[in-house]
C-alpha cells in the first residue's frame, strides 16, 4: 500500500461501524486510494478492475475459503458487480431490487424492492449490472426505463425520473456513471429500431442536464453517414458504464449495434456512432472526439465493452495518456484518448470478418460467401464482461470466445416500434439439424468442441501481442479482477471461479460453485481482512483468507 | 407407409425444433393426452410463424429451442399455457419478473407463431418417412438389435443413450438422421471416450459431460465415473459413432418402422 492508500485506510477505520461517510466527488475521483472500497462499477473511473489491496497473495491463496453467501430470490442472471462503501455492500438483486448488507457478515440492513413494469422488453435477459453511488445518494437504472435515486441509509427513494420508453424497445440495464454532480446512463435496446442516448441527469433533483444522441441528427456531423430516414431506427445503444479521465475531463462511452442488426444494406453508410467509442464533456454532453471500430457493422459487433484507460511512459519522458479496448470484433486497440488516435491493433481472437487494419484504425472489411462462417460469431470475440488491467503486470485481461463463428443470413424487415428488429438471423456453422450445441448453456455442457472455447488471454498493450493465454472447454462470460500482489480472480460458464497468476496465468486455485458466473469479481476489506466477490448461479459468494 | 412432404423452404427446417418463449416450461405429458399436431394447423399459418418466430424469438431461444435454461419448447405443451388463446396470451402479456417480453403481435401473427410453436416437433419431418409403430417394437429387440445397446423404460443396457423419452425431445428428422448416419448426427456430449489413467489403466466409455478441469462419463461397466483431467496421461473423444448405420441391418421399410417406434417413446406410459 502507499501511504496515502493507509492513511485513508486508517480514517476509514476510524468511523464507528456500521456508519455511512458521505461518498463525496473527491473520494470518486481518489477510489484508487481507499482500496477498501470499491466505489464505481470497474472499480475506478480508469476502469482498471484492480485491487491495491493485496492481502491475498500467490503464497496463500489456497487458504481462501468461503466467508458468506447471499441468495438472490430471482432466476434471472445475476450480472451486478457490488458497490462497498465502509464495510456496507450495496448490491442489486436481479432485477432492479436493491439490497444494502454488512460487507463481513452478510447480513442485510435494508432492501428496496422495484418490480419493472410488464412493458419492458429486454432483447437479451432482464438484467442489471449494478449501482452508482454520490455522497449519501444511491442510482439505479431499471429495466423499465427510470433512473432512481435511493436514501443509502434509509433506502428508501428520493427521486425517480423516466429515462425512456420500454414500449418502443429502450432499457437500463447498466450501472449508472456519477460525475461531479451530475449522474451518466446510456439506453439499451439496439435490436428493437430505437434510436441511442447518453443522458446526465442532476444527481440531487433527478432533473435531465444534457442529452447525447449517438446517432446525429439532421444537420449535425455525423448524419450524412445514413441514408434516408435510417438514423431513426439505427439503434447504437450505449448499455455499458463508461469510464472518466479527471485530467482531461472527458467521459469515454462506448456504443452499440446499428439497427436491423444483420442487414447493413438497410442502412448504407459508416453509420455514426454505432460501434464507436465517444469523447464527451461530462458538464455538456458535447463530442469531443469519436473512433469507430466497426463502420455499417453486419454483424452485430457491438462496442459497448469498458474503455480501460492507462497511462504510460513513452520513453521520452513524458506519458502516453492511452485508451486500451478489447473489442467484440474480436480486435485489441491502442487508442490516444486525448485526441482519439488510432495507435494499434491486433486480432486477439480468430478473425475472418476483416484482414486486418489500415493506418487510422478502420478495418479493411472481407465479408464471407453466403453460407459460409464469420469469426468471431455474433456473440463476439468478447462482450461485456469486464475486461482488467494490472499497473504491476502492465497487462490487459480479456474474456475471450475463440474458434466462435456464426452464418450471417440478412433479411429485409420493415421497422415496427417496439419489436425486435434484426434484420435476418445468425444460422447455425455447422449444418442444419446437426444437433449442434445451443449457446447457453444448464448444468450439461452441450457446447464443448463443436462451437469454439473460452479463455483468458493476456494482453502486452505495447506490443499487442498475447503474453499468456489459459483455454477453457466453455465459453466464458466471467469479469476479470487483478490485484497489487499478481492474482486475477476470474471465472466460467462451467461455474468454476479460479484464480491464476497475473504473470504467467498459472492456475493457483479452483473453486466450483455450481453456476455460471457472469458478472465482474471485485475486492474490499472490512476489519483489516480482504473479501473477493463474485456471483454464480443466483448467488454472490464472498470470499477471504482462513483466520 | 406414410411419407410427409411440405413445402418448406430448406433454411427454414434448419429451424425445426426451435423454441418459443422462456416461459413455456415443458412438462412430460401422458400419451394419451399429447396430441399429434401435425395437420392441426394450417402449412401457411406455420411458415409464417416460423418466420415470426425466426424475427422475434430466435435470439433468446435457440435453433434448437433450447437455449433457455429449463425450458424446451418442442414438446407443444407448457406449463403456463393450456389452450392456444392462454399461449398467445402469454405471448402477448410476457411474463412479468422474467427477460420474456410482452409483444404487440395481431391476431395473424398470433394464430401463426402458435401454429409454429404447437408443431415445432415435427416441423422438420419433410422427407421424413413413416412406418408400422408395433413392427418398429419388434424390430427394435429383434433384427436391428437396438436394445443391445440402448435403454428403454428400464429395460436394456445403459451403453448407448436412454431412449425413454426419445421421441418427446428429438424431432422426426434428427430421429431418421440418426438412424442412417448415426456419426454426423451423434450429439457432441455423447462422443465415445478414452481415458488413460496415470497408472496405464484405460477407461473407455460414453461422455456425459465435461468442463475444462473435469469430464464425466459411464463406463463399459456402466458405471458413472468423473475423472479430473489432470490425473490423465491421455483424454481423446472420438467421433464416431459405435452404432451402425441402420440400413447395415435393415431395409428402408424397417427402418421407417423403428422410426416410428422411436418417436411413440415419450416418457413413462
Amino acid at each position: 500500500m502507499t501511504r496515502q492508500t493507509l492513511i485513508a485506510f486508517m480514517l476509514v477505520a476510524l468511523l464507528p461501524s456500521g456508519a455511512t461517510a458521505q461518498v463525496t466527488f473527491e473520494r470518486l475521483l481518489n477510489a484508487d486510494e481507499e482500496p477498501e472500497n470499491w466505489l464505481t462499477y470497474s472499480g475506478s473511473y480508469s476502469s482498471h478492475r484492480h485491487t491495491k489491496l493485496d492481502q491475498i497473495t500467490p503464497d496463500n491463496v489456497e487458504d481462501l475459503e468461503l466467508s458468506w453467501v447471499f441468495q438472490a430470490g430471482s432466476l434471472e442472471a445475476f450480472q451486478a458487480t457490488p458497490l462497498v462503501v465502509d464495510g456496507i455492500m450495496y448490491l442489486t438483486e436481479p432485477v432492479n431490487n436493491v439490497v444494502a448488507l454488512d460487507a463481513k457478515r452478510g447480513s442485510v440492513f435494508w432492501k428496496f424492492e422495484y418490480t419493472p413494469s410488464s412493458d419492458s422488453r429486454p432483447c437479451c435477459g432482464a438484467v442489471n449490472r449494478g449501482l452508482a453511488i454520490l455522497d449519501d445518494t444511491l442510482f439505479l437504472a431499471t429495466l423499465d426505463g427510470n433512473l432512481i435515486a435511493l436514501d443509502a441509509v434509509a433506502g428508501k427513494p428520493l427521486w425517480q425520473t423516466t429515462v425512456a420508453d420500454p414500449t418502443e424497445g429502450y432499457a437500463l440495464t447498466l450501472a449508472p456513471l456519477v460525475i461531479k454532480d451530475k449522474v451518466m446512463v446510456g439506453v439499451a435496446g439496439g435490436e428493437y429500431g430505437i434510436r441511442g442516448y447518453i443522458d446526465a441527469y442532476d444527481a440531487k433533483t433527478g432533473e435531465l442536464a444534457w442529452r447525447f444522441h449517438t446517432i446525429p441528427g439532421p444537420g449535425e456531423p455525423g448524419h450524412e453517414t445514413w441514408e434516408n430516414d435510417a438514423w431513426k431506427t439505427g439503434g447504437a445503444s450505449a448499455w455499458l458504464t463508461g469510464s472518466y479521465d479527471p485530467d482531461l475531463d472527458l467521459t469515454y462511452w462506448g456504443i452499440g449495434n446499428p439497427g436491423p442488426d444483420l442487414n447493413p444494406a438497410q442502412r448504407p453508410g459508416d453509420n455514426l456512432y454505432s460501434d464507436s467509442v465517444v469523447a464527451l464533456d461530462p458538464d455538456t454532453g458535447e463530442l469531443e472526439w469519436y473512433f469507430q471500430f466497426t463502420p455499417n457493422d453486419p454483424y452485430d459487433y457491438d462496442s459497448v465493452q469498458i474503455p480501460v484507460l492507462i497511462d504510460f511512459p513513452d520513453g521520452n519522458g513524458n506519458t502516453q495518456k492511452l485508451m486500451l479496448w478489447g473489442n467484440r470484433n474480436g480486435f485489441f486497440y491502442v487508442l490516444d484518448r486525448e485526441s482519439g488516435q488510432f495507435l494499434s491493433g491486433t486480432s486477439f481472437v480468430p478473425v475472418n470478418w476483416a484482414s486486418g487494419l489500415d493506418d487510422f484504425g478502420r478495418p479493411v472489411q472481407t465479408p464471407q460467401p453466403p453460407g459460409a462462417t464469420t469469426f468471431p460469431g455474433i456473440q463476439g470475440g468478447t462482450n461485456w464482461y469486464s475486461p482488467s488491467y494490472s499497473p504491476e503486470t502492465g497487462l490487459f485481461y480479456v474474456s475471450a470466445w475463440e474458434a466462435y463463428g456464426s452464418n450471417f443470413e440478412p433479411q429485409e424487415q420493415t421497422h415496427v416500434p417496439g419489436r425486435v428488429f434484426l434484420g435476418g438471423r445468425p444460422a447455425n456453422p455447422f449444418g442444419a439439424g446437426a444437433n449442434v450445441p445451443g449457446l447457453r448453456r444448464g448444468h450439461i455442457n452441450t457446447w464443448t468442441d463443436a462451437a469454439g472455447g473460452g479463455a483468458v488471454i493476456a494482453i502486452d498493450p505495447r506490443t499487442g501481442q498475447q503474453r499468456w493465454r489459459v483455454p477453457m472447454t466453455d465459453v466464458t462470460s466471467s469479469g476479470i479482477l487483478t490485484s497489487a500482489s499478481n492474482l486475477l480472480f476470474t471465472g466460467n460458464r462451467e461455474g468454476h471461479f479460479h484464480v491464476m497468476h497475473a504473470e504467467t496465468g498459472e492456475l493457483l486455485l479452483r473453486k466450483t460453485l455450481g453456476g455460471m458466473i457472469a458478472n465482474g469479481p471485485m475486492s474490499y476489506m472490512v476489519d483489516g481482512k480482504q473479501y473477493v466477490a463474485l456471483a454464480a448461479g443466483h448467488s454472490m459468494f464472498v470470499y477471504s483468507l482462513r483466520d | 407407409m406414410r411419407t410427409f412432404t411440405t413445402r418448406i423452404p430448406v433454411w427454414l427446417t434448419a429451424l425445426g425444433g426451435v423454441s418459443v418463449a422462456l416461459l413455456l416450461v415443458t412438462t412430460v405429458v401422458p400419451e394419451a393426452a399429447a396430441q399429434n399436431h401435425v395437420g392441426q394447423y394450417e402449412q401457411a399459418d406455420i411458415e409464417f410463424g416460423v418466420r415470426l418466430y425466426s424475427a422475434n424469438c430466435l435470439r433468446c431461444h435457440g435453433d434448437n429451442g433450447d437455449e433457455v435454461a429449463g425450458v424446451d419448447l418442442r414438446g407443444g405443451t407448457y406449463a403456463r399455457a393450456e389452450s392456444d388463446f392462454e399461449l398467445m396470451r402469454l405471448i402477448s402479456s410476457g411474463i412479468q419478473g422474467t427477460a420474456m417480453p410482452p409483444n404487440d403481435f395481431s391476431g395473424t401473427e398470433l394464430t401463426g407463431l402458435v401454429s409454429y410453436l404447437r408443431t415445432m416437433r415435427d416441423f422438420d419431418m419433410s422427407a421424413v418417412t413413416l412406418g408400422d409403430e408395433a413392427r418398429g417394437r419388434g424390430l427394435f429387440a429383434g433384427k436391428g438389435a437396438c436394445d443391445s445397446c440402448h435403454r428403454v423404460r428400464g429395460e436394456g443396457p445403459r451403453t448407448a443413450p436412454d431412449l425413454t423419452d426419445i421421441g418427446a425431445v428429438r424431432t422426426a428428422a434428427n430421429l431418421q438422421a440418426s438412424l442412417l448416419d448415426p456419426t454426423a448426427s451423434m450429439l457432441p456430449v455423447n462422443r465415445p471416450v478414452r481415458a488413460v489413467m496415470a497408472d496405464g489403466t484405460v477407461l473407455n466409455g460414453r461422455r456425459l459431460n465435461e468442463d475444462t478441469y473435469t469430464i464425466q462419463l459411464i463406463d463399459e461397466n456402466e458405471r458413472l465415473r468423473s475423472l479430473d483431467k489432470a490425473d490423465l496421461r491421455e483424454l481423446a473423444a472420438g467421433t464416431t459413432s459405435p452404432m451402425p448405420p441402420a440400413t447395415d441391418v435393415l431395409d428402408e421399410q424397417e427402418v421407417a418402422d423403428v422410426l416410428t417406434y422411436l418417436l411413440s417413446l415419450k416418457g413413462l406410459d
